[in-house]
């Protein structure tokens, strides 16, 4: 008896639960297809790198699941809830009937259980076919190529959805109970009847807050983009982070009565057709919504801000490499290892000093690596450095107010010197500028934009440096853009470029050897990578603190990394974009009731359908836009604040980036407003 | 005179073929221009169904409704919407007043949704509050208001677009004595002062006793039909208490 009535309470309120169902089917598909990459790319041809990377992004991404679950989980009970307040003349009627309180929310558990186990069944469904999908665009993101299809289905993953989807449920079901049982039979009988007390707020008290909320978001904006330097620690990031979310609150709260209050003395507009209406109708609801209005608001920032990032990081990676990693292999040592250092730095320990006194020639020769054969256009130089010239004294004059802009920066790092004559050579290799010098001259090279600043500024002073007793002024007034050392990023925070005679073997720091493989064609260089790889293994590796970057091993954990954290923003980004979407649609829905009896009483008096309709959508509209409109203000700094934190992997590629987050924010979000206004059209409509 | 309101044998049937229920049978009558016409009956009568049918909200099954010359069981669509605005004026015996918007805004609507200016509507606004005793609460919101000053409110949104027909539901079901006495004053005054045509639906004898003319029904017919004419309203009332007294049934029902 209970669970037919259960069955048909559901079949007769599909309408209503369309978009919860919805929701719930696309959350179970995501978190299928996001679990599920670990055996996708178990298909995959790639190198043991990227499996490496692709084992990291998998271990990362359960544990954002868990974290998706928990977000998940509180839509969910969030939904039922608004369900629930929905249903309450129905739960009014049973309960006169004489069922008892534990009947109703066997019910509710009954019907929980059929929509958890629908949802899940279609939800999985459509993860498993997506997640095929899903495989070309892992392929894609990890250069590997996915020669032949096969089907894939996730065991682990399916079992995962299971169990987390499971839980979600079985909280829901418990709250629901707790719900119900609170419930008193009056309330549940009037339930719609209650009318809503509409306070205005003091207008002046609005102005005034907004004012002061806006100065506050002012200032956090300021400090994540200009003043971003004046942030001392990384937990300082919290500040204006806080201070962006409670000014959004009070924005909200005080836009909400300040809008009304504006539009109400604009009497001509506030008395034209249904404007009266529609704008009543807002802040009503946005008096009471102003804290879910933020949390929405704050949820699509993060959405447009993760996502613009995450999808321009891996264009911006592969796009730099190129000029990153000009040659094949980079082997690089420290020299002249003291015991106070071996002992302090955990790269080295007391076994490689003896190994520190020769240079990477000699090492590589105890490696049996025989460089003259497998490589050519070698370059060998060694790099110089002195206690005597620390980055605060290359700052000059300018080393005070530096300190004071990057208190964070370590000034003590000794500056690094090379040869002009061994720079040059480098250049020629890398396809950058050739340099020359007077022989008081000096120049910086560098490539890590943010130091760029602060060189600059020392750069312009004309800031001398005093080498081995000999003085140096600078010949251009700014850094020239360049580096020796391959990486993924731009890092070279400045390396000094020297006469070949300001330096001596005294101060020689690293022994450094570039060069191409030897090879005729693209395909043998695999095999010259595993043999530079396998030094790692010989037993003389312990005792030296060679390095070594290949263009590949570059190139692939920085794809693989890329691709991490674009799989990883990707996946937050569209689980709080539909969050986000679907409790906005779910509150418009679950008022859909009170609004119903206002279009009958605007129907009964004259109004014509297409002006009801445009009232509705106008409605609907301004609350799905409203939050996105200043969600979208903030990530105008937002992003400028990503790009900052991530400009060492260059972010020249932010445009279509950006195209492609608003094309997912306009898919899903405007696809959760367009059902909400049809559903709430139809809600209206029938008497 | 001229005739507002010509409903011509119009039928109402609820069901089908097997078991059917007729809600209006064969009603006809006329209301002039000025009148101050109530219909009374019994719950189960047809009298709301009537009213549904005179106001668009529900179609006849036969028959014609003529109002101001316009047949109104031809039209459709927006043009009943637009009919519904310009011809009729409505009120409810719940008010039925939007409780998101103040007294003063929900008249507005009325006219605004006219697309009538602002200045029009102010000046219309001011004159209908003041004939209504309403001027002071017009910045209030519904919940705010007594059921007296709600009702005058939603008399004042149905009467200020000057509609040729005031439809009225049991409008003095909701209140209490001395608001409905209060109410009905209004509605004399409106009628004689604006010469509003008023069509009043009730069950209740006293309310009806304001009426200039009543019709009864039962059973979905015209049972009978009292002029207020010369008498006082305690004559009036007298009358229809005895009509009321007929209606519920007479003597041969009583076994």
């Amino acid at each position: 008896m209970l669970f037919k009535l259960s069955l048909k309470n559901i079949r007769k309120s599909f309408k209503d639960y369309a978009i919860y169902f919805f929701t719930l089917i696309l959350g179970v598909a995501i978190f299928y297809i996001f679990n599920a990459l670990d055996s996708q790319t178990v298909m995959m041809n790639v190198s043991s790198n990227t499996r490496d990377i692709i084992k990291l992004m998998t271990n990362l991404l359960s544990g954002v699941s868990v974290f998706i679950a928990f977000i998940l989980g509180f839509l969910i009970i969030y939904a039922s809830r608004f369900l629930i307040k929905r249903r309450k003349k129905e739960f009014g009627i049973y309960l006169t009937l004489g069922m008892s309180k534990r009947k109703i929310s066997m019910i509710l558990f009954v019907e929980t259980l059929f929509i958890g186990i629908i949802s899940l069944v279609v939800g999985l469904a459509i993860g498993i076919i997506l997640s095929q999908f899903m495989s070309i665009l892992v392929a894609n993101m990890f250069e590997a190529d996915l020669t032949k299809f096969t089907f894939i289905f996730s065991n682990s993953s399916f079992i995962k959805t299971l169990i987390y989807f499971g839980i979600m449920y079985l909280f829901v079901m418990i709250f629901n109970t707790i719900n119900v049982s609170r419930c008193k039979l009056i309330d549940l009988i009037h339930g719609s009847k209650k009318s809503e007390k509409i306070k205005l707020k003091n207008p002046i008290i609005c102005i005034i807050i907004f004012i002061i909320s806006s100065c506050i978001l002012g200032y956090a904006y300021y400090l994540v983009t200009n003043g971003i330097n004046s942030l001392a620690n990384a937990v300082e990031i919290f500040k204006p982070i806080i201070m962006g979310a409670v000014s959004t609150f009070l924005i909200f709260w005080s836009l909400s009565g300040l809008i009304l209050k504006i539009v109400m003395s604009m009497k001509k507009l506030y008395y034209r057709g249904l404007n009266s209406f529609t704008l009543r109708q807002l802040s009503s609801k946005i008096n009471t919504t102003v804290v879910s209005m933020t949390i929405i608001c704050l949820m699509l920032f993060v959405t447009i801000c993760v996502l613009s990032s995450a999808l321009s990081i891996k264009n911006s990676m592969t796009h730099n490499l190129k000029t990153l990693a000009p040659a094949d292999v980079e082997f690089y040592k420290t020299l002249d290892l003291t015991e106070e250092i071996a002992n302090s730095n955990w790269r080295y320990n007391i076994n490689m000093i003896e190994d520190s006194k020769i240079s990477a020639r000699e090492t590589l020769e105890k490696l049996d690596y025989d460089i003259d054969k497998y490589l050519k256009d070698i370059i060998e130089f060694n790099t110089y450095s002195t206690d005597d010239i620390l980055i605060k004294d290359t700052l000059g004059s300018y080393y005070d107010e530096a300190h004071r802009l990057y208190p964070l920066a370590d000034f003590n790092a000794k500056e690094e010197f090379i040869k002009l004559s061994d720079y040059n050579k480098i250049a020629r290799l890398f396809n950058l500028d050739e340099l020359s010098l007077n022989d008081d001259e000096y120049i910086i090279i560098a490539d890590y934009e943010q130091t760029n600043i602060m060189r600059n500024e020392s750069l312009k002073l004309n800031t001398p440096i005093t080498l081995l007793g000999k003085t140096y002024s600078p010949k251009y007034d700014k850094v020239i853009n360049g580096f020796y050392h391959m990486s993924s990023n731009h890092m070279n925070t400045g390396i000094f470029i020297v006469p070949d005679n300001a330096v001596d073997e005294s101060i020689r720091i690293q022994s450094v050897i570039i060069g191409n493989y030897n090879v005729k064609i693209e395909k043998e260089k695999e095999n010259i990578e595993n043999i530079v790889r396998s030094i790692e293994s010989h037993p003389y590796a312990s005792m030296t603190n060679l390095q070594t970057a290949t263009k590949l091993h570059i190139y692939e954990s920085s794809v693989g990394l890329g691709a991490m954290v674009t799989f990883i923003g990707i996946y937050l980004g569209i689980i709080f974009l539909i969050s986000s979407a679907a409790i906005l649609a779910l509150k418009e829905l679950s008022e859909s009731t009170d609004n119903k009896e206002r279009f009958i009483v605007l129907r009964k008096i004259g109004t014509d359908e297409k002006s009801l309709n445009k009232a509705l959508f106008n409605q609907i509209a301004i609350f799905f836009m409203f939050p996105l409109l200043i969600a979208i203000i903030h990530s105008v700094f937002g992003i400028k604040f990503c790009n900052y934190i991530l400009s060492s992997f260059g972010t020249n590629q932010l445009l279509p980036s950006i195209i492609m987050t608003a094309s997912v924010i306009v898919i899903i979000y405007g696809g959760y407003f367009l059902i909400t206004y049809i559903c709430s059209k139809n809600i209206i409509k029938d008497r | 005179m001229e005739n507002i309101l010509k409903v011509e044998n119009i039928e109402k049937y609820y069901g089908n073929k097997s078991s059917l229920t007729k809600a209006i049978d064969n009603i006809c009558f006329e209301v002039e221009k000025g009148e101050f016409v109530a219909i009374m009956g019994a719950s189960g009568s047809g009298k709301t169904t009537l009213l549904n049918c005179l106001s668009t909200i529900d179609k006849v099954t036969s028959g014609h409704i003529y109002i101001s010359g316009i047949d109104i069981t031809k039209l459709k669509g927006n043009d009943l919407n637009k009919f519904r605005r310009e011809y009729l004026g409505f009120i409810f015996q719940d008010f039925n007043l939007l409780d998101t918007l103040t007294a003063y805004e929900n008249i507005a609507l009325a006219l605004s949704i006219q697309n009538i200016n602002f200045s029009q509507i102010d000046k219309k606004i001011k004159s209908v509050a003041a004939q209504l005793n309403i001027s002071d609460c017009l910045d209030k919101y519904p919940y705010q208001m007594s059921g007296g000053q709600k009702q005058r409110v939603a008399s004042a949104r149905a009467i200020i677009t000057e509609p040729k027909l005031v439809l009225a539901d049991e409008p003095t079901g909701a209140l209490d004595s001395k608001s409905a006495k209060m109410l009905l004053e209004r509605f004399e005054i409106l009628n004689s002062e604006l010469e509003a045509t008023i069509l009043m639906v009730t069950h209740d004898a006293f309310t009806a006793s304001y009426a200039s003319r009543v019709i009864f029904i039962k059973d979905g017919k015209i049972f009978n039909e009292i002029n207020k004419g010369e008498s006082s309203r305690k004559e009036f009332f007298d009358k229809i208490i005895d009509v009321v007294t007929l209606l519920g049934g007479d003597l041969s029902d009583v076994i």
